[in-house]
């Protein structure tokens, strides 16, 4: 009895620890306190001012855009790059992956650098063409895909592919109504995680976004060293929007399935 | 013949991507870190490094931060990681789940959360800036530790904890003969996680007001001074800690454990 309390015990403190600063921001941005103490009363003003000021429009339109831009070249190049690398000789199959771990391990502070270094300075790249922002966030995400997709392609049934081919389909042809079909769930997991890496960046986006542009992470580290209680109380009201947007993702994407799988089993 | 080569061909754009954007940036980083501001051969950059007492107190301040945050991360990620693989406990999807989520919300809006509760706790955040960063760093991390944590321990072999209780072991003897030493690629794994953005992520100390640098800050601070060839030798002194992490961690580190086992 006092062993199975004990578990609960550290359990719910671990999650405590995790979740009281969210969700206290959370009920908070529903006030109009600007520090986190006595409430005076309930208001939406925070959410009012998320939505009509300019430059936070513009920073969360401009991340979301980055992100599932930079998502979606990611999900293509690691796709196409699990694709060949899986059907390529080993030696070229290890050299892949190899340099595919590197941003993996890799310390974002040093990708980051080194890609502004390389793009900015060396190749003398303007970084208002968002080409460095852009080509980094990539290389921060495509591995992610590249690793969601290949155990995707070990698991697929070769002879598949071969009997498209027998019965008359083009490489190409089989490629997309075969292949692609088995390691989609692969390319979907490594784009939403590609999207998340990308929402969550702050090193490569510091050393190579245009000065005038923000994501998210920038904009908040720039505005808790100013002073404006409003942005500050507004970004409350992001990070409550963010967190619930996260709940419903985490439910569709483990509840449906698993609903899906007890219908069809 | 001709069916091989097409699907073969679609490595190249990804591979050329690979080369240019992953393999060139960190030739020229080794370039620029051995070379001065006229483009000769210099090891001036790596003396500064070595001789200043700054940028060396800044590589121990890292370390011990590192260590510290490293091994709270670990004492508390194993005892949940530990439960939640080996109780039967209701809902443990859910709860899995629940420690894992942190992980998609970003973490300078997770910082600006604790920050307010720590200001509040504490009063002025300026009291406690190591405490504050490790913490910090904890809540930011800790995820990272408990997903390799559980992964390796719900994969043990459950017929070898059977086996020790049967040949006479007692839960204690159990654990520290034979459960810890099977869980060992999860720790090193989950170490290598979380001891690398420790020594680097110094926006967690800028926002908890803890001024002191680590090596993160460090290239931080030689970026804004447009210093590019010791921001690089800095890079490259991190790129070497980060091999020799690697190295050690080496194989254990597989597909499923880091930041992508979260969501895959």
């Amino acid at each position: 009895m006092i062993k199975k309390i004990l578990k609960y015990a550290v359990i719910s403190l671990v999650l405590l620890f995790m979740y009281v600063p969210i969700l206290v921001l959370a009920v908070y941005s529903f006030t109009d306190a600007s520090n986190i103490g006595a409430i005076h009363a309930f208001s939406f003003q925070n959410y009012v001012t998320l939505f009509t000021t300019p430059e936070l429009q513009h920073m969360i339109f401009g991340s979301i855009l980055l992100a599932f831009g930079s998502a979606a070249i990611a999900t293509i190049l690691g796709t196409t790059g699990a694709v060949g690398a899986f059907y390529s000789k080993k030696r070229v199959r290890n050299t892949l992956s190899v340099l595919n771990q590197v941003p993996v391990v890799n310390a974002d502070v040093v990708t980051g650098f080194s890609i502004c270094i390389l793009i900015v300075v060396v190749f003398g790249v303007s970084k208002d063409t968002y080409i460095p922002l852009v080509a980094g966030h990539v290389v921060l995400s495509a591995p992610f895909v590249y690793l969601a997709v290949v155990p995707k392609l070990k698991q697929m049934d070769p002879s598949l592919y071969e009997a498209a081919l027998d019965l008359g389909a083009t490489p190409a042809y089989a490629l997309f109504k075969v292949i692609i079909p088995q390691i989609a769930s692969g390319i979907l997991s490594g784009f939403v995680m590609a999207v998340t890496l990308s929402l969550d960046d702050y090193f490569v986006a510091t050393y190579t976004k245009p000065a005038t542009f923000d994501t998210i992470s920038t904009y908040v580290v720039n505005a808790t060293k100013g002073s404006q209680t409003q942005i500050k109380t507004a970004l409350w009201a992001l990070s409550t929007i963010i967190f619930i947007i996260v709940i419903a993702v985490e439910l569709f994407i483990n509840i449906v399935p698993s609903r899906k799988e007890k219908k069809e089993g | 013949m001709k069916n091989m080569f097409s699907r073969k061909q679609l490595g190249i754009p990804y591979g050329l991507f690979l080369v240019l954007f992953v393999a060139a940036p960190l030739l020229v980083l080794v370039y620029y870190a051995f070379t001065d501001g006229s483009g000769k051969f210099s090891i001036t950059n790596l003396l500064n490094f070595f001789t200043d007492p700054n940028t060396l107190g800044t590589l121990c301040y890292s370390f011990v931060l590192a260590i510290v945050t490293t091994l709270v991360c670990l004492l508390i990620a194993y005892p949940v990681a530990y439960i939640l693989a080996h109780s039967k406990i209701k809902r443990k999807a859910v709860i899995l789940l629940l420690f894992v989520m942190p992980m998609w919300i970003n973490f300078t809006l997770r910082i600006t959360a604790l920050k307010e509760i720590l200001s509040l706790i504490e009063g002025n955040l300026a009291f406690y800036p190591f405490l504050n960063t490790v913490i910090g760093m904890t809540y930011d991390f800790l995820p990272f530790m408990i997903l390799p944590l559980y992964t390796t321990l719900s994969k043990l072999d459950k017929s070898l904890i059977e086996a020790a209780a049967d040949l006479g072991a007692d839960n204690f003897q159990t654990f520290i003969k034979v459960i810890f030493p099977l869980s060992v690629p999860g720790i090193v794994s989950g170490v290598s996680m979380v001891f690398l953005p420790a020594m680097t992520n110094y926006v967690v100390l800028d926002m908890l007001y803890n001024s002191t640098y680590i090596m993160g800050s460090l290239i931080g601070s030689y970026f804004s001074a447009y210093d590019w060839h010791n921001g690089s030798m800095i890079a490259l002194i991190l790129l070497i800690i980060i091999c020799i992490v690697s190295l050690i961690s080496g194989d254990s580190d597989s597909e499923e454990s880091g930041r992508g086992g979260a969501l895959l």
